[in-house]
């Protein structure tokens, strides 16, 4: 099935130049599917999709209709691919903004220097809902919070890398990460050993190594364990995917218990102690005491034993103050005033509509930009201008006027495409990356990601909840950028100075 | 092993060979059709007695005939225990112990549930009963044959054993007691080549004839309820099964052989007592049908009593750190 006949429809290509030339790491590629019949592809796509439905990667849909139908996600077999040069700027840029939004969350919970010396006002912060003051003057072994992030970066139609957004909540996905390398592996074999892909299979021994870094000395044999809100959760999958990779207890709130200032796990043979854990709860649902009383999911009195340094949470307790959008606006002034650099990664330009002039410029602008609530992921209460109706739009400003802190706007990025199979041929659509950042005695960067792609025409939103499908992300060990250093450096020079003035 | 997952896994266990056991009821019946010399009104309705779920049924069909009994034992999934709503929650336990058992414990699972959940699963099930049935029972030893040699003989091993076996020995119990509701509306049967067809079929289906002819020449009740319910060696009798299944919970709790640390020991020990000491004239005088009625009483008990011991803790805190080494 040939590329003959693509066509990159004035968006940037991941694969094609602008002159529909490959792109040199992708051209040796590129000639090799070239090489399949229609018939061979549409067969390594089936066999592929059929795999998944096989090992159960799949979600259902529970409560809408009987019998309920097992659906896998969608998943392209043609890979999004990323050159040596690419990805080494998208490591070095991941590493120090992590850094940065970790010391961040160290210094708000304890000392505030960075309001003290006024890089962010405090208002900002106090007034984020994810702000936790249970987390205050505390620091969790060896001041790491966020071990594990997914960060959301997209590519816009100047080849520039932009960080969307930040996960230092639970992200996840990473499980799909390697699941569709292991059926891409399968699909095409010879190519992936041409194409000199780095591996992502150590992922899961390094989340272990991760963990092990926060067991309290002085315990011996260590219990970890995984912690999901269950069964019924659209992300049980991956929970289950790395308590198994891990050889860890996967647990759920019921299965554990507070008692003289210790967490234990309620064995077949009595109660033993876990030292870790990998929650993947949101701080709202862990801890009925502390946080949200009508949790059924959580376990009362946790929080306390954290405190205390009994128990290890990964990621820390806290944390989702970094994944608000108006914070969010801050990170490049945290790298400054943490690390004294420039941030290597930009930000997508953001107005604060907690702000009276930015504000206006949104409400003025609002078919131009997307606008987003703060505390919102996975897609959800947000606007995007350009594709919305009037009454949407004038429904945006109300809501905005009456609540400023919980909305940013910014503007309508054309996502990178990768060609992907509709039907029997090649279109482009729109892609987002997340790669995954772990950090414990140093920080490291998975090189891959997940890919997301939106499937329908022209749709920019990515979410699996809103048709949204995964490819596999082949880092490559070789190749040279098309899109240098030295664009990257203007280009955030650029956002910097611009927007948040 | 945490108290949730080992629920888990013994239910999934239970839940396989409930539905392996379910295709063998129905098989023979579907046998008997095949034997049957003469085009006799063949009956359905012992198959929805002998589950002991009749009113269930009367409520969503209007008469038993083949159809709608195999509709609801095996399509329904309304009724709890029909062959796709235990295949299904099998597959559901084995989601939430999926890195307890092995990948391919969950393939195989999960491949059950699919083959099911297939759309023309109906229209091949009435294609051929026979065919469709082997393939249940296939799905379900593959299962345990997996099962025995890709998990680690550790306690998940011995949970998943104690519910399989246990699951098993209240079916072959009612196994041998489907002859008792074929054969009750028309006792003129006895003794006739129907009364042989009859036990060839229920023999068949319980997987026994063969082991059965080698140990004895002729087919008598009395030999037949020995062999199902005593024989020491025939893996589907309910000897059999009690004793493996007292031997994996001894395995567990660690206590020696013949003695009792938990109620389910207790309770399974008295049981397997019963059935060490039993004595196969009496029962047949008193009858057979009581006696499994009773039995079954029994193991309901035994299972009530796993539950208590090794799944709900009462009280956490008296049991602090007992952490086992093995």
């Amino acid at each position: 099935m040939k590329f003959t006949n693509y066509k990159t429809e004035g968006h940037y290509d991941e694969y094609f130049r602008a002159d529909g030339e490959p792109r040199p790491s992708i051209e040796p590629f590129v000639h090799r599917i070239n090489e399949f019949s229609r018939a061979e592809i549409s067969r390594r796509k089936t066999a592929a999709e059929s795999a998944l439905l096989k090992e159960g990667i799949t979600f259902s849909v529970y409560g809408k209709q009987q019998p309920e139908i097992d659906r896998i996600f969608p998943f392209d077999i043609i890979p999004r691919i990323i050159n040596a040069s690419d990805w080494d700027y998208i490591e070095r840029g991941l590493e120090q903004r992590i850094y940065a939004l970790n010391e961040f969350i160290d210094d708000i919970y304890n000392d505030r220097k960075i309001i003290k010396d006024k890089f962010i006002p405090e208002e900002i912060i106090t007034s984020a809902k994810s702000y936790r003051p249970q987390c205050a003057d505390f620091h969790p072994p060896h001041r790491i919070w966020c071990h594990i992030t997914g960060t959301d970066i997209v590519r816009n139609s100047d080849g520039q890398f932009y960080v969307l957004e930040d996960n230092l909540r639970c992200p996840s996905g990473v499980s799909y990460v390697l699941e569709n390398r292991e059926i891409l592996k399968r699909t095409f074999p010879v190519i992936f050993e041409t194409m000199k892909v780095r591996f992502v299979v150590d992922y899961p021994n390094k989340l272990y190594e991760t963990l092990c870094n926060l067991v309290p000395e002085n315990v011996e044999s260590p219990n970890i364990a995984v912690l999901t809100p269950g069964i019924y959760n659209s992300a049980y999958f991956e929970h289950s995917f790395l308590a198994r990779e891990m050889g860890m207890q996967l647990v759920e709130g019921r299965d554990l218990v507070v008692v003289d200032g210790f967490v234990y796990m309620k064995m077949i043979y009595g109660l033993e102690r876990v030292d870790v854990i990998y929650r993947r709860i949101d701080d709202d649902f862990i801890d009925p005491l502390s946080f949200r009383q009508d949790s059924a999911l959580g376990i009362p009195g946790i929080t306390e034993v954290y405190r205390r340094g009994r128990v290890a949470l990964a990621n820390s307790l806290g944390t989702g103050i970094a994944d608000d959008k108006a914070i969010y606006a801050y990170v490049p002034d945290m790298i400054k005033y943490y690390m004294g650099e420039e941030a290597i990664l930009p930000n997508v330009p953001t107005f604060l509509c907690s702000d009276n002039k930015q504000r206006l410029h949104v409400i003025e602008n609002i078919k131009k930009l997307v606008v987003k609530s703060v505390n919102e992921s996975g897609g959800y209460g947000m606007l995007i201008g350009p594709h919305s109706s009037k009454e949407q739009q004038d429904d945006f400003i109300e809501k905005i006027k009456a609540n400023p802190r919980n909305y940013i706007a910014q503007p309508t990025l054309d996502l990178s495409c990768v060609p992907t199979i509709i039907d029997d041929h090649y279109e482009p659509r729109h892609v987002d990356l997340r790669p995954y950042v772990l950090y414990g005695e140093d920080i490291w960067v998975m090189p891959g990601g997940l890919t997301r792609v939106a499937l329908p025409k022209d749709s920019l939103v990515v979410n699996s909840s809103q048709g949204g499908g995964s490819k596999d992300t082949w880092v490559l060990q070789t190749g040279d950028s098309d899109t240098t250093d030295t664009v990257n450096m203007r280009q955030s020079q650029r956002a910097r100075e611009g927007f948040n003035a | 092993m945490l108290s949730r997952v080992a629920e888990s896994i013994f239910w999934m266990a239970r839940y396989i060979e409930r539905a392996e056991n379910t295709a063998r009821f129905i098989d023979v019946n579907a046998r008997l059709i095949l034997d049957m010399p003469m085009n006799s009104a063949l009956q359905w309705e012992p198959m929805i007695r002998v589950t002991g779920d009749t009113n269930l049924f009367r409520s969503q069909y209007d008469n038993a005939n083949q159809e709608n009994v195999i509709n609801f034992l095996v399509f329904d999934r309304n009724y709890p225990n029909s062959i796709i709503s235990c295949a299904n929650k099998a597959r559901e336990n084995a989601r939430t112990v999926r890195e307890i058992i092995s990948t391919e414990m969950w393939q195989c699972i999960n491949e059950f549930y699919l083959f099911l959940m297939n759309p023309s699963a109906k229209k091949d099930a009435f294609a051929n009963l026979n065919i469709f049935f082997s393939s249940i029972k296939n799905y379900s030893q593959l299962m345990s044959g997996i099962t025995e040699s890709t998990m680690v003989h550790n306690e998940g091993w011995h949970l998943s054993r104690m519910g399989r076996l246990l699951e098993r020995a209240d079916k072959t119990s009612r196994i041998l007691d489907v002859k008792y509701f074929i054969i009750l509306p028309e006792v003129d049967y006895i003794g006739t080549a129907i009364d042989t067809l009859q036990w060839t079929a229920l023999l068949r289906s319980a997987s026994a004839l063969d082991m059965y002819r080698k140990q004895y020449n002729q087919l008598s009740p009395e030999n037949i309820t020995r062999f199902l319910f005593f024989d020491p060696y025939f893996p589907r009798s309910v000897k059999y099964c009690l004793r493996r299944c007292d031997i994996s919970m001894h395995d567990i709790t660690g206590t020696p052989m013949s003695s009792y640390s938990t109620l389910a020991e207790r309770q399974l020990g008295m049981l397997q007592a019963e059935i060490e000491y039993a004595d196969i004239s009496e029962i047949m005088q008193s009858g057979l049908h009581e006696y499994i009625d009773n039995f079954q009483m029994k193991l309901n008990k035994v299972g009530d009593a796993i539950s208590s011991s090794f799944f709900t803790m009462q009280n956490p805190e008296m049991s602090i750190e007992r952490k086992r080494i093995r």
